[in-house]
């Protein structure tokens, strides 16, 4: 059977076998599965603040070290009024007595539940006079495999739902690029003439404007809504995206396939069908994938200037901006989300120049 | 007397492929000896391999000796006192050989400066007397002047000074007018032969058109496939060449003649006072700039069965022309198809009428989608004009329109890159042929093929017509496959018909200089 | 060329009309206004203070003051800063930030020029990895993540450099702000220069360079004028970049340049300032398109009939 237009099966042969390619985009799909399904199994909400654990560094070490427990519960019993007395500490759970000169309210073991050190209490044994009550909590046992920030967040929750935000930034924003570039792009390359002469002397026009100065007046004056945020990236993008797909319309009209489709009695539509838009492919879909590293940067750069995402929502720019902040006392803050951020640009950036090799009609 | 160069096992190979085999040859001094094959013989990977020009990642193997000194292996800075000081070359692509930043008299005076040092002004000098040397007109301005501003001849004529800048004792010429109109090609051979003896050189003449090698070459090498097939003087190879592939090469000059039509066959095309113009550069949008005028008033008429050639140099029309009948320009006049008047016909009424007439262009890559499938490219006009046909049929019909262009219809479903520039050329055919149109124009459909797939796309051509009873436009600057394929011919210069009449009277006996030059250039 | 130049500059008209244009109405169609504070102020000051600065009037007449002003060359009062035209102010700001752009600039073409050609000239080899993998990071290392790092390394670790602060552009003060804000553009220089470099070493009319027999010097010096060319074009984008990038450093480095000006007059709804700042660099991103045309034209023959 004839089929229309057969995908370029060379390119993605070829892409195939290329190391670098598919190592990239094997990198990229580990960022997004551990964005995506990642946040489920740390054990830790993005927004849970852990007030015993600020500033606490990477380490596998589960948190509370048994040494601190017993200040903590000293900390714990001066808040619950009592005493606490002997006092014994396994890894998994410890016992103790609250003494106190009256008899000991049981609702003070609510106290114990809320610090992040300790489980739900339950009582062991209570002597008589109700003044001393023997009562066993398990030790919650907390990891923070990438430490916490300066509030106690867990970082690792947090970069991967920063992630999330910003690589569906990053999708969506180009979506909007690749859509208003390729409407504006194809409609000017196929009219042609005084039409397309005027719409891309507006692109020029476009161009010559400080663009990333209106998406910070935009975002500034008109708030920091996520949505605005990529709609204003999409709209800085999207210059290039319409030079690219009318260059390639206007180079695809004038080749002989078109001619002798034309000749052939195939109508406008069918010609763009057929030739122009499959022919114009390979250049936008490599130009889209090189944008959304750009993209991503775009929003980072927006976030780390205070004008991006907001609290408690965050974004790799947010992370980074608090960790450089942050960066004489923890390191870690700024590292982490770093780290995660220039590792999906490389090879984001990697995979859209190698896509952009092996869709070149050249190498065919 | 030892030979000027010695070549002896010369061996080039890219990774496992080799594609020169052991080449064995001797060029004497003063002598012009051709190295002729088709694309792919390694005609110019020898030449390449000589002057230490091929590739980094090309192993080059055996000897080539220049006046005793081995050239293969030659560290850099001895071959650089060799090249372009002893041994010039001229490329083919005169477009591109030059550096488009720097003027011509820059460029010139480079090789005087290193090889004979001489200062700014004495190479200025010398650059001029050189271009005067090379006939180039106006010598003087053209110093100062860039490549972009020169006509491909005359940047030809600049390449040539440069190689001869130093007085060499050989000249390496790789298709030097291949990319030239015939009429340019004729006046740089006779400048190189004449440069030849007056500077009393030896030339490696490299090219794949046997013509040009009978006008110039005392001795030529034949090559196919990497190998050396045969060597010897030329006339005597002509006359009775001994390798299968020589006689290959010598019958592929397109001979023999098409049947006159049938008489009294109708009349499917006829165009009248028909002109093409385009819009001038410049200009400012209160105060255009004048139209540029591509064709202008031409009469023609073309009967079934019957081949009219339109023949002319590049830019004189011919293509706009073939263009304009076929309704895909713009144009003034009258264009009837069979009793249809289709220059008062909308883009819209037109369509249906279309597959009466359909074309078939040069460029046999640039014509085929590249994203398409060969057999969806052939029944793509199936589509318009046969749209109840399933996918089935349609698939059927592009197997047996391949089997009809004798391409293997199992090949149908790989895209065109698979196929080879001659079996592009049928498919492009095919598409045109499954519409059973009743004309066809060929623009040049033959002029970017070797001698040897041209010879059979003309018989294929010529048997799809006879069978058919179609009606060809063929447009070509090659005289010697208008002959084979034409009944009547046009030529045209500056867009205006400046000879009509049979091909025989017009060929043989042209009454206009312009025709008279082109026929002169383009046979032996 | 001086018609070529007069003509660019009245194309330019348009371009920084609708700069202006566009500013004016996204800045006052925003919600809030200059003077909303934490403390609401009293009506009647209020009143008086959008009268004094013409807020009280229609929309259409205060743009068509603003544009009456702005011809004259008059930036208006900085709504947030006292006492201080915006022209004043930008006078201050600019030439920090010109001292930094035009090193980081001079920085980024030289080293990315030098480091290209090398990783050319090595094609394949350990340098021209090194150069390609320093590129690749160059260009996604954001700066605001590369500012912090050097402020550790040579400003906390090491002690060599200051963190920041400008003090009247004293030289130790500029070093890390200019690497910071060069360094994406090496790193396109240098893969652009290399890839221009290669492309061009493989075109017919080298080949004729070597078949002449010319000394490497000769051609490197026509490979790297070709070379130049996609350089010079790039240099536009390069301003922009450093237009941007300018903001992250002189935030992170507290330098008091026209980004920080921006980004300060934005955040304080300081409408003349954000408007100043949006003019001038209009015109700044205007006069460098310019100026690589020019310098286009001057390398290119071809470019320079054609205008």
């Amino acid at each position: 059977m004839t089929t229309a237009a057969t995908p370029p099966a060379g390119a993605f042969a070829r892409l195939r076998r290329d190391p670098a390619a598919v190592s990239s985009l094997a990198v990229l799909l580990l960022v997004a599965l551990a964005c995506l399904v990642g946040p489920l199994l740390t054990g830790h909400a993005y927004d849970r603040i852990y007030y015993d654990y600020p500033r606490t560094p990477p380490s596998w070490r589960a948190y509370p070290e048994p040494g601190t427990l017993g200040p903590a519960l000293d900390r714990l019993a001066l808040r619950m009024r009592v005493r606490a007395e002997d006092v014994s500490v396994t890894p998994e759970a410890v016992r103790l007595t609250l003494a106190a000169d009256r008899p000991v309210d049981e609702r003070v073991l609510g106290f114990l539940a809320r610090s992040d050190l300790f489980g739900p209490a339950r009582v062991l044994a209570r002597s008589p006079d109700g003044r001393r009550l023997s009562v066993e909590a398990p030790v919650r046992r907390l990891r923070f495999l990438l430490g916490t920030d300066a509030l106690g967040r867990d970082l690792l929750t947090r970069t991967l739902v920063a992630g999330r935000v910003s690589l569906a930034l990053g999708l969506l924003a180009t979506a909007v690029a690749l859509g208003l570039g390729v409407a504006y792009g194809a409609v000017a390359g196929t009219l042609g003439g005084a039409v397309d002469a005027a719409m891309m002397r507006v692109v020029d026009i476009l161009y010559a404007l400080p663009f990333v100065f209106f998406v910070i007046m935009l975002v500034v004056f008109f708030g920091r809504h996520l949505g605005l945020i990529f709609l204003a990236v999409g709209a800085v993008e999207w210059l290039d995206m319409a030079r690219i797909v009318r260059g390639e319309a206007m180079a695809i009209r004038r080749r002989d396939y078109v001619l002798a489709a034309e000749a052939l009695g195939a109508g406008t539509p069918a010609i763009l069908r057929r030739h122009v838009v499959p022919n114009a492919l390979g250049p936008v879909i490599a130009f889209a994938a090189l944008l959304v590293p750009r993209v991503i940067l775009l929003e980072s750069f927006l976030s780390f200037l205070g004008l991006g995402v907001q609290e408690p929502m965050t974004s790799w720019g947010v992370l980074i901006a608090d960790g450089a902040r942050a960066i004489e006392s923890s390191a870690w803050m700024l590292a982490v989300p770093a780290a995660f951020l220039v590792v999906t640009l490389v090879a984001l950036n990697l995979f859209g120049d190698r896509l952009r090799d092996a869709l070149d009609p050249r190498e065919a | 007397m030892a030979p000027l160069l010695a070549i002896r096992g010369l061996t080039v190979a890219y990774g496992g492929r080799t594609v020169l085999h052991g080449l064995d040859l001797d060029i004497a001094r003063g002598e012009t000896v051709a190295l002729v094959g088709e694309s792919g013989s390694g005609k110019s990977q020898a030449a390449l391999a000589v002057m230490g020009l091929l590739p980094e990642r090309a192993a080059v193997s055996g000897s080539a000796r220049f006046d005793g000194t081995e050239l293969v292996g030659l560290p850099r800075p001895a071959l650089d006192r060799i090249r372009g000081a002893r041994i010039g070359m001229v490329f083919q692509e005169p477009m591109t050989a030059l550096d488009p930043l720097f003027t011509v008299g820059h460029q010139i005076a480079l090789p005087l400066r290193a090889h004979r040092g001489l200062t700014g002004r004495q190479a200025a000098t010398r650059a001029r007397e050189l271009l005067r040397l090379v006939e180039l007109r106006d010598a003087e301005a053209r110093l100062t002047a860039y490549p972009h501003e020169l006509s491909g001849g005359e940047r030809q004529r600049v390449m040539i000074a440069m190689a001869l800048a130093c007085e060499p004792d050989l000249l390496i010429a790789d298709e030097p007018t291949t990319a030239l109109d015939v009429t340019v090609q004729a006046r740089i051979l006779a400048l190189l032969n004449d440069l030849k003896q007056r500077l009393g050189m030896a030339m490696l003449f490299v090219s794949h058109d046997l013509r040009l090698v009978r006008r110039i070459a005392g001795r030529t090498a034949v090559m196919r496939a990497g190998r050396l097939v045969e060597v010897g003087p030329t006339e005597r190879l002509f006359a009775a060449p001994a390798a299968p592939e020589t006689r290959d090469l010598v019958a592929a000059e397109p001979a023999g003649r098409k049947a006159p039509p049938p008489p009294g066959s109708p009349v499917v095309l006829e165009a009248r006072n028909v002109a093409v113009s385009y819009p001038g550069r410049g200009g400012r949008p209160w105060r255009p700039a004048p139209r540029r005028v591509a064709v202008a008033g031409i009469d023609l008429a073309v009967r079934a069965g019957e081949t009219l050639g339109l023949v002319g140099e590049s830019g004189s029309g011919k293509s706009s022309l073939g263009r304009a009948l076929l309704r895909l320009e713009p144009s003034a006049g009258i264009v009837r198809f069979e009793d249809r008047d289709l220059t008062a016909l909308s883009r819209a009424a037109l369509r249906p009428l279309r597959r009466g007439f359909q074309p078939v262009f040069q460029d046999p890559h640039g014509s085929l989608s590249p994203r398409m499938s060969a057999g969806a490219i052939v029944t793509e006009g199936l589509r318009v004009h046969a749209p109840e046909l399933g996918a089935r049929e349609r698939d059927a019909r592009a197997a047996a329109a391949f089997a009809e262009v004798r391409l293997d219809p199992g090949t149908r479903h790989r895209p065109p890159h698979a196929f080879s520039g001659g079996q592009r050329q049928r498919i492009a055919i095919a598409r045109a042929m499954i519409l059973r149109p009743r004309l066809v124009v060929l623009d040049e459909p033959t002029s970017a093929l070797d001698r040897t797939v041209q010879r059979d796309i003309v018989a294929l051509l010529r048997d799809l017509q006879a069978a058919h009873g179609l009606a060809y436009v063929f447009i070509s600057h090659d005289l010697a496959v208008v002959r084979a394929l034409s009944d009547r011919v046009l030529v045209l210069r500056d867009g205006r018909a400046v000879e009509h009449g049979p091909v025989d009277t017009v060929l043989e006996t042209p009454r206009e200089d312009y025709t008279r030059a082109l026929v002169a250039a383009a046979t032996t | 060329m001086i018609p070529f130049v007069l003509r660019r500059l009245v194309q330019a008209i348009p371009t920084l009309f609708l700069v202006v244009t566009l500013s004016f109405f996204l800045i006052r169609l925003a919600p809030g206004g200059p003077f909303d504070l934490e403390r609401p102020l009293a009506p009647a000051a209020m009143e008086t203070l959008r009268r004094v600065y013409g807020l009280d009037q229609p929309l259409v007449v205060q743009y068509g003051r603003y544009l009456a002003a702005l011809l004259r060359g008059d930036l208006g009062p900085s709504f947030s800063v006292r006492d201080l035209s915006v022209a004043e102010l930008l006078a201050r700001g600019l030439p920090v930030s010109m001292t930094l752009g035009a090193l980081a600039l001079v920085l980024a073409l030289g080293l990315g020029v030098a480091l290209g050609g090398l990783a050319a000239a090595r094609r394949g080899g350990i340098l021209d990895h090194a150069v390609m993998t320093l590129g690749t990071l160059g260009l996604t290392v954001p700066g605001f993540v590369v500012a912090p790092l050097l402020q550790i390394a040579f400003g906390l670790a090491l002690g060599w450099l200051p963190v920041g602060g400008w003090e009247g552009g004293d030289p130790r003060h500029l070093v890390l702000p200019v690497i910071t804000l060069a360094l994406p553009q090496v790193a396109v220089i240098a893969r652009l220069t290399r890839a221009a470099l290669i492309e061009g070493a493989g075109l017919p009319h080298r080949r004729t360079l070597r078949a002449l027999g010319l000394p490497p010097r000769v051609i490197a010096l026509h490979a790297l004028r070709g070379a130049a060319l996609p350089v010079v074009s790039y240099l536009g984008p390069a301003a922009a970049g450093l237009l941007t990038g300018s903001v992250v450093v002189e935030t992170v480095f507290g330098l008091p340049g026209v980004g920080r000006y921006f980004v300060d007059g934005a955040l304080n709804r300081d409408y003349t300032l954000v408007m100043g700042t949006v003019v001038l660099i209009g015109v700044f991103v205007i006069v460098l398109n310019l100026l690589v045309d020019l310098a286009t034209a001057a390398i290119d023959p071809r470019v320079r009939q054609a205008a």
